[in-house]
């Protein structure tokens, strides 16, 4: 009982101190509290409508006392992290907090750079949080006015007779990029975000040349501020619901026909480049050649994106990458641990599903199911250890997944499938900046990087672990009790997150 | 560049040395040179020597072949196994797409086939359309990947259907509840999407020839596109790549040889061609091959008017006929539809066994390599312990380039391991999941109650 009460005391007390303005402590700096009010005023007063987040404004702050898990060089256990009109001004483990800074106190708190989704939809669906201006159609909100996507964009044209060949660019959108058609307002960025996730690759996925993804940070009031690089790859998706056995149902019906589909899509960009380039030599006395969207797209994109789950599916693809000649990175990744030693001689990237595959739940009982299913099944899980053992750069993704209890379950499986904490927390941080050629900007704890940061209770892949704060352009967020159960911790309230 | 380095990645350590393997004292069918009671050496992936004596050379392993068979492996010239997807259904002419781009080297088929004699397969596309995808032959080496399992140098093909399948009779053609009508409906519209198909490969060729005659003469020229659909045509047209084509009735048989007549190309085997046997001397004079079913027919109207005699009739008329599968499990016992054919017809065993060694090596353009033992032959070979005509006969070993990929006593005394490997695997998956709170459905039961 007594317990409980002191601990309920120290909570609040740490919560002033926390809170509590650097100037205050100095009183020898009186402009600048005052600077700093005339800042805070108006921003108490919009918070509540700023999407219901216990958001503050960039501002700067000074993380002292934190272990800090800088991912890009040793561990700091006792040091100041600086943070500075949304970038990281100063890290180490001898900095005095500046005058102006307000000081979190994060003794007993671990920081890691902010968590990335190497590959996610989150920021791509029009699923504003309940709790968000309601407004999803028109005349909605202010930050809805300013962002809304009109839905049909994002879709390829409807195609009014079937696709009789390749050259009628079926489930085509090469062009389009992510950074066009965010929805600042899915609910999926706050949940992600709540669970230490500061960003993530998102990606359209619905064609088989499904756009371009972008780097985006998961908070923003404009869709335009959240992007951190807005063209960092062609996603190629390969549905499972070509059958193909029909007939009259378009091209390309079969797995077969996607990937011939593919490849004279790869011919026709270089033909094109090449008749684009002879043309702007001779313009006079040669045909022009016709503008193609969806090639314009597959010739911007510095890497493309292939759906490799299977060993099989892993040696099919890494060939097929050389054969059109792009720089390929695999995802799903789940049966990988059997094919390390050509992803290492080939140099590929490898995103790996934190969707581990399961038997479905309505499955015959009696179903005789191949050893080679229930092996994948087993083993998935060790994907990411045998990869970081034989240095092969891989990262994490959500694969359309947004709790983040289920996506730390399943990267703290791996860990007990024989990955290390360190390659997990990297394979989920500088990995997946260095993969989208973004790791100056983000991945780590350096100075001068985007101000991304978690600030845990403790180690991040425990299960008792809580989010304090999570740090996204430098702006602070404090995941709410709400939406506590979506964090790390499973107890549930009161279950000692101050230990 | 790419090529071979990708080469190197696939096909380094493929083929490790094998220890010489000596089978002595065994009844040799070689169904070239005869039958011969004696050894045979399978050294370095070939066959080293045959002879009524031959000495065993250091580090031989020596079988005694006393009762048992030695015969050729099995080639299959249609199959569908290995494939991650039989049909492009979508188009009429699907000459773009490949088998190669799906095949799976861990389809169970593969090993099961194997045990059944089989080491090599022609694995088609499926006969949705009237000009089909691009098929290849494979070697069934199990364990190894798609890319080692190619059979080195084999000729590339494309498939061809026509009659029903193409046309949409059954389940398509755009009836109620069907797939939407595609054209073609008939038989006449089968031919003509094949000829305006050829039409477009013979303008592709010269819209090629055209630029190529401009770039010659230095002109300025934007080259034509390149078009994977219209390419593996050009190819048929240059004799390139082998059409083995989907058929049935004697009129489409009759069509189709007169379309390739008119356009300058070979078909080189009908497939199926139940109502060959009509018009046999046809097929004959135009060096065409034949690949059928024993008696497998009477499954569609189109199948109707077969005879089990028809690979016997197309044999005696001067056919190239071989038998094949289309099916993984038929593809089990091609030695004893081969059999069927001594039984329909009265060929001798040499020319039953021919049907699915020699002569699908033959339509395949790989007789110099497989399809029979001879001497400096691929060492494909297969060990049975009776007469491989015989009902009572089993596989017992099978050897591909001299590397042993089917035992049949191991398979069977591995078979106990491998049940408790998924035994454990099932209860393991079972525990981890109610500990994960059990909540989310049943668990699985560990073990079917019906075995």
């Amino acid at each position: 009982m007594t317990e409980k009460r002191k601990g309920r005391r120290t909570r609040r007390q740490r919560k002033d101190e926390l809170t509590r303005p650097a100037a205050i402590r100095w009183p020898g700096l009186a402009r600048v509290f005052q600077k700093l009010s005339v800042l805070l005023v108006p921003l108490a007063l919009t918070a509540p409508l700023a999407l219901q987040l216990s958001a503050d404004a960039p501002g700067t702050y000074a993380l002292r006392d934190a272990r800090i898990i800088r991912v890009s060089g040793p561990v700091i256990e006792h040091g100041t992290i600086v943070v500075r009109d949304g970038l990281i001004e100063a890290v180490g483990d001898n900095i005095t907090p500046p005058a102006d800074a307000w000081v979190l106190d994060c003794k007993g708190m671990t920081i890691y750079p902010g968590l990335i989704d190497a590959l996610s939809t989150w920021g791509m669906t029009n699923t504003p949080a309940a709790t968000a201006t309601a407004a999803t159609g028109r005349g909605g909100g202010r930050a809805q006015a300013a962002v809304a996507v009109p839905t049909v964009s994002i879709t390829a044209p409807v195609a009014t007779t079937p696709a009789r060949g390749p050259e009628d660019r079926p489930s085509n959108t090469a062009w389009i990029k992510a950074a066009d058609q965010l929805y600042p307002t899915d609910r999926n960025i706050e949940t992600a975000r709540n669970g230490g996730y500061t960003t993530a690759v998102a990606f359209p996925t619905t064609n088989i040349f499904s756009g371009q993804g972008s780097v985006i940070d998961l908070a923003g009031e404009r869709s335009g501020d959240m992007v951190i690089a807005e063209a960092v790859g062609q996603h190629i998706a390969i549905a499972s619901g070509r059958g193909g056995g029909g007939g009259g149902g378009g091209y390309p019906g079969s797995l077969m026909g996607i990937f011939a589909y593919i490849r004279q899509i790869y011919l026709d960009a270089d033909h094109y480049k090449l008749a684009k380039s002879i043309y702007e030599k001779h313009p006079q006395g040669l045909p022009r050649p016709a503008y193609d969207r969806t090639l314009e797209g597959v010739l911007a994109s510095p890497r493309v994106l292939l759906p490799a789950t299977r060993a099989v599916e892993i040696e099919r693809m890494i060939k097929f990458a050389q054969e059109i000649k792009v720089n390929a990175i695999l995802y799903g990744g789940l049966e990988a641990w059997r094919e390390t030693d050509l992803l290492k001689k080939t140099n590929t990237a490898v995103l790996v599903s934190l969707r581990y595959p399961e038997k479905t739940r309505d499955a015959d009982p009696a179903l005789d199911e191949p050893l080679l299913t229930l092996e994948l099944r087993d083993k998935a899980p060790t994907a990411a250890g045998a990869l970081a053992k034989a240095g092969v750069k891989f990262a994490f993704y959500s694969d359309g997944q947004s709790t983040p209890r289920d996506l730390m379950r399943a990267v703290k499986k791996a860990i007990d499938n024989g990955l290390s904490p360190d390659d997990a927390i990297r394979a989920l941080t500088l990995t997946p900046a260095e993969i989208y050629n973004v790791s100056d900007r983000i991945g780590s704890i350096d100075k001068g990087k985007i101000a991304n940061l978690v600030v845990a209770d403790g180690d991040i892949f425990a299960d008792r672990t809580k989010v304090k704060y999570v740090f996204v352009d430098g702006t602070k967020f404090e995941p709410t009790e709400d939406a506590a159960p979506a964090g790390f911790g499973r107890g549930g309230r009161g279950g000692g997150g101050l230990n | 560049m790419k090529k071979l380095l990708l080469l190197a990645l696939f096909s380094s350590a493929a083929f490790a040395a094998d220890a010489p393997v000596l089978i002595q004292n065994a009844t040799i069918l070689t169904i070239t040179k005869g039958e011969i009671k004696g050894s045979i050496l399978l050294q370095n992936g070939k066959i080293a020597q045959i002879g009524e004596k031959v000495l065993a050379p250091a580090g031989a392993t020596v079988i005694d072949g006393a009762g048992k068979y030695v015969m050729p492996g099995i080639i299959d010239c249609h199959s569908h196994i290995m494939a991650e997807a039989i049909n492009e259904g979508s188009v009429s002419v699907s000459s773009m797409v490949g088998i190669e781009d799906v095949l799976n080297p861990e389809d169970i088929a593969i090993y099961r086939a194997l045990a059944g004699g089989v080491t090599t397969a022609n694995i088609l596309h499926g006969s949705a359309n009237s000009i089909g995808g691009k098929t290849i032959v494979m070697k069934m080496r199990w364990g190894k990947n798609a890319d080692e399992m190619k059979f080195e140098g084999a000729m590339p093909g494309i498939k061809f259907a026509l009659g029903e399948n193409p046309k949409r009779s059954n389940g398509g053609g755009g009836r109620a509840g069907a797939t939407p009508a595609r054209y073609p409906a008939t038989r006449m519209g089968v031919e003509d999407v094949i000829r305006e198909a050829f039409n477009d490969a013979k303008a592709y060729q010269a819209t090629w020839a055209d630029y190529n005659a401009k770039a010659a003469k230095g002109e300025v020229a934007i080259p034509p596109a390149r078009d994977l659909k219209l390419e593996s045509l050009v190819e048929v047209l240059e004799g390139k790549r082998l059409v083995h084509a989907h058929c049935y009735r004697q009129d489409e048989i009759l069509m189709l040889l007169h379309v390739a007549d008119d356009y300058g190309f070979h078909i080189q085997t009908l497939q199926h061609v139940l109502e060959g046997y009509k018009v046999a001397q046809e097929i004959a004079q135009r060096g065409t091959g034949a690949s059928t079913f024993a008696d497998w027919y009477a499954y569609k109207m189109e199948a109707n008017d077969a005879i089990p005699y028809n690979a016997a009739i197309l044999v005696r008329k001067g056919v190239l006929t071989s038998l094949n599968s289309d099916d993984a499990e038929l593809m089990r016992h091609l030695d004893k539809e081969a059999a069927k054919a001594m039984h329909y017809g009265g060929l001798t065993p040499t020319e039953a066994l021919s049907l699915v060694t020699i002569n699908p090596a033959k339509q395949l353009k790989i007789d110099n390599r497989v399809g029979s033992l001879e001497v400096g032959k691929d060492a494909d070979v297969l060990l049975y312990d009776g007469d491989p005509l015989s009902n009572f006969s089993k596989v017992l070993k099978v050897w591909i380039d001299g590397h042993e990929y089917f035992d049949r006593d191991q398979d069977v005394e591995g078979r106990p391991k491998k049940e408790s490997e998924k035994k454990a695997l099932i209860t393991k998956a079972a525990a981890e999941q109610r500990a994960n709170g059990g909540g989310r459905g049943a668990a699985p039961t560990t073990g079917a109650p019906n075995k």
